[in-house]
Formats: structure tokens, C-alpha cells, sequence
């Protein structure tokens, strides 16, 4: 995911050599149109189909039953509880990421390889192991259990659970947009600022940060996208407690398995729209950095 | 000279390296690594047989099957046609090419959740695509490797792309000259540079397949011996407040994993190598 970004700017220059057409250098049209059709069915079948389906079928059966269905109150609720989730967890992992980042790139120590594999780590743990590690932990019968039920803290099927959960798995994901980016940039512009007199403090929010925007900020949009649809993790340590412990996802999974297809695809179309904002958001950044 | 450079470099006039170390290995520990320790823990406290029972039963066995089976397929998929996807994107020219740019990215962004229910119902028996089958397609493991199609896709596309894109246009106009056909030119003088990001590729979607959830579930039919992926077999015993099962599963994925991170970073050493050398 990092590498589109950093890569894309040293590689605007694209050569263009010699107008002769010949078959040597280029694929025939027919080559040509065939890869292109290639990909297009390909994609259609996978990837453009299944977005335009989730629209049809949350209008299926007209405006009303659509507006009906996403505000229904578990359907409110649901999007009250992910919204809460994902304003704790992106502002967290972004200050992790930063200050991660800022370790890793500004000093040189030893084991920082092992510290980036790391961080890295929840990447290749499957959701589902990433909520049970959290009931292992706080669960009743999990290693702080007994305690937390004394004092009566509730951690596993509440919001503590779901958002601790959420986290695990969007752990990395500034950190990597943020490491190989300042890595580039290399140290000389805050060793300027710190010796020109300024703060630490001053140097990040002056030098550093504006450096640093566009990578940061698109870290932002791919960690808050996974946060919001994070399925297998909450789904172990939600409970399923309707119009308390059930985020966007987990509400769709209930409508769809009750057969309330058009309630469950309306929902899924709100989730659309974000993941296409998303993307184009995405976009956007790159071609900004391209620009710069 | 030398001597004093090092120097320099060691006692950086740069702050905070301390306490952002410090808040880092913290915020790692707690988050990440004390609990992902727990799995391995739990398991410590389970008898070898108890062990071997869980991990070795028919039914765990057939759903490591399913899972590495599925997930190889759609990964030997995605590597023919993220790759093909990936040079009509760099090398063409077509009108909507911006668009179809962007989607490719829309399995990152899109809930698993989402993307489950929607290829669900569209490869179901009597769906868009499905009703075109004489075969079943959801609730089989067909069903499975799409939604793993899916899932993979960007993964291929996202590392060829750049190696592509940064691939000079000098290496074929040489091979062209000294008489290769195009075809030639590909097989002998492209494809070999862009084998380690094909291969980078294939791992990333192998290892996010065999772990994958939330996008199977829905179009798996989840039977046991047939459609049960490893996951799912997790989540059951959960349900069933069967942890020390279900540590025992997971311990058994996050070894296959790990084994699967270390190797994609050899691999990517030994790619950054060969390119420090030339």
C-alpha cells in the first residue's frame, strides 16, 4: 500500500522514445484491446458489479423502505456505536504512528528491522485471532477476568472490547504510510530547525508535519476505511447485543441473516459511499504528492 | 574524518528519542504483543495430546485444506490477472482508465462485511452472475476463492504497478534491436524484473486470504468438512466457550502466518540486495 505513493513521484518522467510504430517495441492492437477488454470483464465481474448490486438491491423496493431502513433505531444506534469507535481509535493510532515513525527515522538503534516487522505484525494475524486474544485477556474466564468482574469493569461485549479490538488490527497502518516516507526525507531539515534554536515540539509542527501532510493524512483515510469495517475482530468481542454492542457491519450480518436483504443492502450502501469517498480521497493525495 | 561522522551520527542534536521509543515499544506491547503472547500461553498450558487432538481433528484438517487451497487458487488467480490489470494500466491508454485506476482499490476500502453479502447474492444460484452457471457457485468452495478474488486483487496489483511504471524503456528498446520479437522481449527481459513484486504480491494476498473472514463467510454456506474455513472453526468454538480449542486453532494459524511474513521479507531482502548491487 505505501509503494504507489513514495514511488509514483521519481517516476513522472516517463520516456517516450522514437515515434516508429513497430511491433518489436509495442503489442499490436489486437494484443492491445484484448488485455484491456481482459481486465475490464475482470474487474466487472469482481469488483464493479458487486458495488453497483449493493445499490440496486438497497433501492430495490423504492425510496422509502431505503430512508425506513437506515434510520431505523439499531440501524441509528449502529452508526452512532461506529462513528464513537473510529473517533477513538484513528486519533490513537495516529499519534502512535507519528511518534513510531519519528523513532524509527530520526534515530539509529539497534533491532529497529525487528521493531518495524512489529509493528507490522497485526497485518498477518487473521481478524478472528485478533478479537479471541482480547477475550483470552479480559474475557470471564481470560486472565484478567475475575478481577475486572470484582471491580465491575466491563471490557468483552462493551465498547472497551470492540474499540481495544479495532485497534489491534489498524495498528500499523500510519506508521507504514509514515516510516518509509520520512525515511526519505531524512533528518537535515529538523537538525536546521533544532540548531537555528528551535523546540522539539516547535520543529515537528513546523518542519516535520507540513513535510509529512499528505502521507499522514493518507494513512488517516486507510486506517479510519479498515476501522469502520472491521468485521472478524468485533465480531468475536461485540457480543451481538443489538442497539448496544452491534457496529455497522455486525448489523448487516443480522439483517442479511434474518433474510431483511434490502435493510441489510441499504446499510451496506452508506458503507459504499464512504469506502467510494474514500478512494477518491486517496486519490486525491496522490496526485498532490505526484504534483509536488 | 570517518571517525567523527559516526560520532555525529550517534549523538543526534534531534530530541525525544527517548520518550518516543519509549511511548512506542509501550503502545506496542500493550496493544500487540502482550495480547497476541496470550494465544501462545494458553496453549502452553494444553498437554501435548490435548494439543494434537484439537489441531489434528478431521475437521480442523479439512478446513486447513480448504483455507490453503482456496487461498492458492485465488492467489494464482489474482497473480495472472492483477498483472495483466496492472500493465493495461501503466502501458494504456483507454477513456474511464482514471476510474478503473481507483477501483482497484476499492477491496481496501470496502468492509469485508460489505463485500461478502454483496458477492453472496450475486453468485447465488438465481443471482446476476449465478443464474448464468449450470454449477453452484456460492456455497461451494468456488464461492470461497472468489470472495478471496476479491480480497487479494489490490494486493497484486498495487506492488507490480510501480516496478512497471519505474521499468526503463531502454532494456526493451535493446532487446528489440537485437531482434526479439515483442513476445520475446516480455517473457526473457520484462516478466523477469517484475517476478519479485509478482511474487511480494502473491504473498501479501496469500497470507490476508488464509486469515479472511468477513468476505467468506456470507458466500461459504460454512458446512462442516466442506465449507468451513480454519477461521470459522475458531469462531465456532468461541461460541461454543470452547477457548482452549479455539487457542489451539489459533496457534496453528499464527505459526503458518509468521512462517509466511518471514518469508515475504527474505524475499524482499534479497530483492533490495540485488537491486543495492546493480
Amino acid at each position: 500500500m505505501t509503494k504507489p505513493l513514495e514511488v509514483k513521484q521519481e517516476s513522472s518522467i516517463s520516456i517516450r522514445s522514437g515515434a516508429t510504430k513497430s511491433y518489436a517495441l509495442q503489442e499490436s492492437a489486437f494484443v492491445k484491446w484484448s488485455l484491456i477488454t481482459i481486465s475490464l470483464v475482470f474487474l466487472s465481474l469482481f469488483l464493479i458489479l458487486p458495488l453497483v448490486s449493493i445499490f440496486v438491491t438497497a433501492l430495490e423496493k423504492g425510496w422509502a423502505t431505503y430512508v425506513a431502513s437506515i434510520t431505523n433505531p439499531d440501524a441509528l444506534a449502529a452508526i452512532k456505536l461506529t462513528l464513537t469507535v473510529v473517533l477513538i481509535v484513528v486519533p490513537l493510532n495516529a499519534i502512535f504512528g507519528i511518534v513510531a515513525a519519528w523513532a524509527i527515522t530520526k534515530f539509529s538503534f539497534k533491532g529497529k528491522n525487528v521493531l518495524i516487522t512489529l509493528i507490522d505484525l497485526p497485518f498477518a494475524v487473521s481478524p478472528v485471532i485478533a478479537g479471541l486474544v482480547f477475550i483470552l485477556l479480559f474475557g470471564a474466564q481470560g486472565v484478567f477476568g475475575d478481577w475486572l468482574f470484582q471491580n465491575d469493569i466491563k471490557i468483552v461485549f462493551a465498547l472497551p472490547g470492540i474499540v481495544i479490538a479495532t485497534m489491534f488490527v489498524t495498528f500499523p497502518f500510519v506508521a507504514r504510510e509514515l516510516i518509509p516516507l520520512m525515511q526519505m526525507q531524512g533528518i537535515t531539515e529538523e537538525e536546521a530547525s533544532i540548531s537555528l534554536g528551535a523546540s522539539g515540539w516547535k520543529t515537528f509542527f513546523l518542519v516535520t508535519l507540513p513535510n509529512i501532510k499528505w502521507g499522514l493524512l493518507y494513512g488517516l483515510i486507510l486506517c479510519n476505511a479498515r476501522t469502520i469495517g472491521e468485521f472478524g475482530a468485533v465480531s468475536v468481542v461485540s457480543g451481538h447485543i443489538r442497539g448496544m454492542t452491534n457496529t455497522m457491519p455486525l448489523h448487516i450480518e443480522i439483517l442479511y441473516n434474518e433474510y431483511q436483504f434490502t435493510s441489510a443492502f441499504a446499510v451496506a450502501s452508506l458503507m459504499s459511499i464512504l469506502a467510494i469517498i474514500t478512494i477518491i480521497i486517496k486519490n486525491i493525495i496522490e496526485w498532490k504528492v505526484k504534483d509536488v | 574524518m570517518e571517525l567523527t561522522l559516526k560520532k555525529r551520527k550517534r549523538n543526534t542534536i534531534i530530541p525525544g528519542f527517548s520518550l518516543t521509543l519509549g511511548y512506542t515499544m509501550l503502545y506496542l506491547s500493550v496493544i500487540v504483543l502482550l495480547p497476541l503472547s496470550m494465544v501462545f500461553f494458553n496453549t502452553l498450558s494444553l498437554s501435548w495430546s490435548e494439543l494434537w487432538e484439537t489441531i489434528a481433528h478431521p475437521r480442523a484438517v479439512a478446513s486447513y485444506k480448504l483455507s490453503f487451497g482456496t487461498a492458492l487458487a485465488a492467489g494464482l488467480i489474482n497473480v495472472v490477472f492483477g498483472t495483466i490489470i496492472a500493465w493495461v494500466l501503466v502501458r494504456y491508454q483507454f477513456p474511464g482508465k482514471r476510474i478503473v485506476d481507483g477501483l482497484v482499490d476499492l477491496p481496501f476500502a470496502l468492509p469485508t462485511a460489505v463485500a461478502g453479502i454483496a458477492l453472496a447474492t450475486l453468485y447465488s444460484p438465481n443471482g446476476w452472475i449465478g443464474q448464468f452457471f449450470d454449477f453452484k457457485i456460492a456455497f461451494t468452495p468456488i464461492g470461497i476463492v472468489i470472495a478471496l478474488i476479491f480480497i487479494g486483487l489490490p494486493f497484486v496489483v498495487r506492488t507490480v504497478q510501480p516496478v512497471l511504471q519505474n521499468l526503463s524503456r531502454e532494456i526493451e528498446e535493446a532487446s528489440a534491436s537485437l531482434g526479439a520479437t515483442r513476445l520475446q522481449t516480455f517473457t526473457k527481459v520484462i516478466f523477469p524484473e517484475l517476478l519479485p513484486a509478482i511474487i511480494t504480491g502473491f504473498s501479501l494476498a496469500f497470507a490476508r486470504s488464509l486469515g479472511e473472514y468477513g468476505s467468506v463467510v456470507f458466500i461459504a454456506g460454512n458446512m462442516p468438512m466442506k465449507t468451513e474455513i480454519t477461521p470459522l472453526i475458531i469462531m465456532t468454538k468461541l461460541e461454543q466457550y470452547d477457548y482452549v480449542g479455539a487457542t489451539a486453532i489459533a496457534t496453528v494459524m499464527l505459526v503458518t502466518s509468521f512462517a509466511l511474513l518471514l518469508l515475504i521479507n527474505i524475499i524482499q531482502w534479497y530483492t533490495n540486495r540485488k537491486f543495492n548491487v546493480q
